[in-house]
């Protein structure tokens, strides 16, 4: 049962109380990631089956005998949560119709990281949203293999440095730009696509309420700060989290039946990459002109993203 | 019992599956499993059944998919082939660690490369160690009656096991036999609802597939060793319970003329009908010549073979699936390290055949039994090789 029905009219102080994802897991200090998860869970609520790629946050959460979860959850592999969700989902609406479990809506959600998603994943959630199962998947995007040691993933930033992708004398750190799967997603004609970040908990909140009650696939992208990964300070994720959105490197922005809406506001002039590089240990290796490469790149995404929420137009 | 019917096995399959009451259905088309694909999807589509049938876009997906829904305390069901049974490897064993009991039908194809999409047993023998209960079905009926059963041991409250039911791809799968189906009520009384563990619902919530640390991974491991060896006395009394309702019993060895025999013939699968043709020809010639049928792969049935082979002098294992490196085959290999310290064990000739669909006829039996007679250590030989 959700206490708040409505996340419109939604005030911090009526988010729940009760943690839904328990403390005592084993994440590390300043975790964007877990964040995400804790707030995300909290507005899925209680009538919810997690399925759970493996990753950092099942590493955390599931060391037998212990388990973080106030809700039930399933970890199999890597690459198959959305396959796995798309099983639960089935399993539970079968099981509904033919009276053998309570007549009670019961909602599948799939979590992955970025590898989980954008990489060794992709196929199985391809094909769950083709399918068209009432099914959430959240991507907890922390922009690397973080749980094997940074390796870089196709969710990898323009020039990073990570242990596969690092800033070497020829080559410097990643060679190519991020993945754009909040777009693939779109592409599956699915009714629901978000991107969110834990910086901004109401936000996130109701992209993940949205999802939740959109009876067919949604997908939410989280952007999700790794102070580990990233070489950064632990104390300063809401803020990295905050910049990368005021830079419009992750701009917010939620996809309803193909019209595209900024869900925060920019202004002309956004905040320069510059700002948001230099906080990160992975960036360190950018001089002035690399600097002005991620810059171009990242303007010329946002231009890109513009374009479709000046223009695109809701299917129905 | 329903009359006597023509039907392909591979759309027989499927109808076995059909009186399952099965919730849910997750198959990606492969040959030479297609036709159980097919007409599964037509008996779910037609309304026949009431279940969701997935229609995954890969078998890793398929069998990832049957352990989501398995684990809500669904009646799950799966087939593949091949390459598509290589594919859901990675998955095979969690399943089993994970005691869901999901049922998979099989149709046996030899593996790439090259590739070549004709029959043999390397699919499911690649698959040996994942935990599951491995069965193999000689003929149609075999496959109707072993679907149908597959489903009651899986599910049993003393095994909670994945089954894989092995069917031949082509030699048996498109195969038009005269099958004889049981009635609906007939498999309502012999199969009971699920009866599941633990599931996910939010009204009990657990966790499912955390993760071991070295501490407790070997416990984990001894415990879906036990599960499995114990669940050879369920699946006996199960055959049994079948044979007492339906009239046609199920061992796990199966013989054919064997007593006494002083060569015996080993088979799995289908080729056990043409081998027993090939005894008859050799008994009616004057040779002591016996056959043995594995229909129970995993768990191995160590005792019953032991009776079965009891007193016999040469056992001609026929393998069709080669385990590379200078072993043999998977089955010769095991039954040789199973028996190794007994007295008086046979000895073992081994034949790696009817490879990637190559047939092997009743003629082909009788050259290899009058060869082993004549060799003189246990080594292994490919049959029919043109050098």
């Amino acid at each position: 049962m959700n206490t708040v029905e409505n996340f419109e009219i939604f005030a911090p102080r009526l988010i729940d109380k009760r943690e839904l994802f328990c403390p005592g897991h084993r994440a590390c200090q300043g975790c964007g990631e877990v964040l995400a998860l804790r707030l995300i869970m909290k507005a899925l609520g209680e009538d919810t089956v997690v399925s759970n790629a493996t990753g950092c946050m099942e590493i955390v959460s599931t060391a037998y005998p212990h388990t973080a979860w106030e809700v039930p959850y399933i970890h199999v592999a890597f690459e198959n949560a959305a396959a796995v969700g798309s099983g639960v989902e089935a399993g539970l609406k079968a099981l509904r119709r033919k009276g053998k479990i309570a007549d009670r809506y019961v909602k599948s959600v799939a979590i992955a990281g970025d590898g989980g998603t954008v990489d060794i994943g992709l196929q199985a959630l391809s094909g769950a949203m083709e399918r068209g199962h009432d099914l959430a998947f959240f991507c907890l995007d922390n922009e690397a293999y973080m749980n094997t040691g940074i390796q870089r993933s196709s969710a990898t930033p323009f020039m990073a440095a990570t242990t596969t992708s690092p800033a070497g004398k020829a080559i410097k750190g990643q060679r190519t730009g991020k993945k754009n799967l909040p777009e693939i997603m779109v592409a599956h004609n699915i009714p629901y696509v978000a991107t969110a970040c834990p910086s901004y908990p109401i936000d996130l909140m109701n992209k993940v309420e949205k999802a939740r009650n959109i009876k067919g696939p949604a997908y939410v992208h989280v952007f999700s700060v790794c102070p580990t990964g990233w070489r950064g300070a632990s104390n300063e994720t809401i803020k990295l989290g905050r910049m990368a959105v005021e830079t419009g490197f992750f701009p917010l922005y939620e996809v309803e039946n193909g019209k595209y809406r900024l869900t925060m506001e920019y202004t002309e002039k956004r905040r320069p990459m510059e700002d948001y590089l230099k906080l990160q240990g992975r960036f360190r290796h950018l001089d002035p002109a690399d600097i002005a490469k991620v810059q171009a790149l990242v303007d010329k995404e946002f231009r890109k993203l513009m374009h479709k929420v000046e223009t695109s137009v809701p299917w129905s | 019992m329903g009359k006597r019917i023509g039907m392909e096995v591979g759309i027989a399959a499927a109808e076995a599956v059909g009186l399952c009451n099965i919730d849910v259905a997750a198959v990606y088309p492969i040959t030479p499993q297609s036709h159980i694909a097919e007409h599964l999807s037509d008996i779910v589509h037609d309304g026949r059944i009431d279940a969701e049938f997935i229609t995954v876009e890969s078998e890793h997906s398929s069998i990832s998919a049957c352990v989501g829904a398995s684990a809500t305390g669904a009646r799950v069901y799966t087939a593949t082939s091949s390459q598509g049974l290589m594919y859901m490897h990675e998955v095979l064993p969690i399943v089993a660690a994970m005691r869901l009991p999901v049922v998979m039908g099989n149709a046996n194809r030899a593996i790439a490369g090259p590739l070549n999409i004709w029959n043999d047993h390397s699919d499911i023998m690649n698959q040996r160690d994942c935990g599951w209960i491995v069965m193999h079905a000689e003929n149609g009926q075999e496959v109707i009656d072993m679907t149908i059963q597959s489903f009651k041991i899986a599910e049993h409250p003393d095994v909670m096991l994945p089954t894989v039911l092995n069917m031949d791809g082509f030699q048996l799968t498109h195969m038009i036999e005269p099958l004889e189906f049981p009635t609906q009520e007939e498999v309502n009384k012999f199969l009971p609802d699920r009866v599941p563990f633990a599931t996910l619902h939010p009204d009990k919530p657990v966790s499912m597939g955390c993760f071991n640390m070295p501490e407790i991974f070997t416990e984990t491991m001894k415990v879906k060793d036990t599960a499995l060896i114990n669940s050879k006395k369920t699946i006996i009394k199960i055959w049994n319970e079948w044979g007492k309702q339906f009239g046609r019993y199920y061992k796990p060895v199966e013989t054919y003329k064997s007593k006494g025999a002083e060569t015996l013939i080993l088979t799995v699968g289908s080729m056990g009908e043409t081998a027993s043709v090939a005894v008859d020809e050799m008994k009616k010639a004057g040779k002591s010549v016996g056959l043995v049928k594995l229909r129970l792969w995993r768990p191995f049935p160590l005792e019953e073979l032991r009776a079965a082979i009891k007193g016999c002098k040469t056992l001609v294992v026929m393998d069709r699936s080669v385990t590379f490196g200078g072993i043999g085959g998977p089955v010769a290999t095991e039954i040789k390290s199973l028996i190794f310290h007994d007295k008086d064990r046979p000895r073992i000739i081994n034949y790696l055949m009817g490879l990637g669909g190559r047939d092997v006829t009743v003629e082909d039996f009788i050259s290899m039994v009058e060869r082993a007679a004549k060799k003189k250590d246990e080594t292994y030989e490919f049959y029919g090789v043109r050098e």
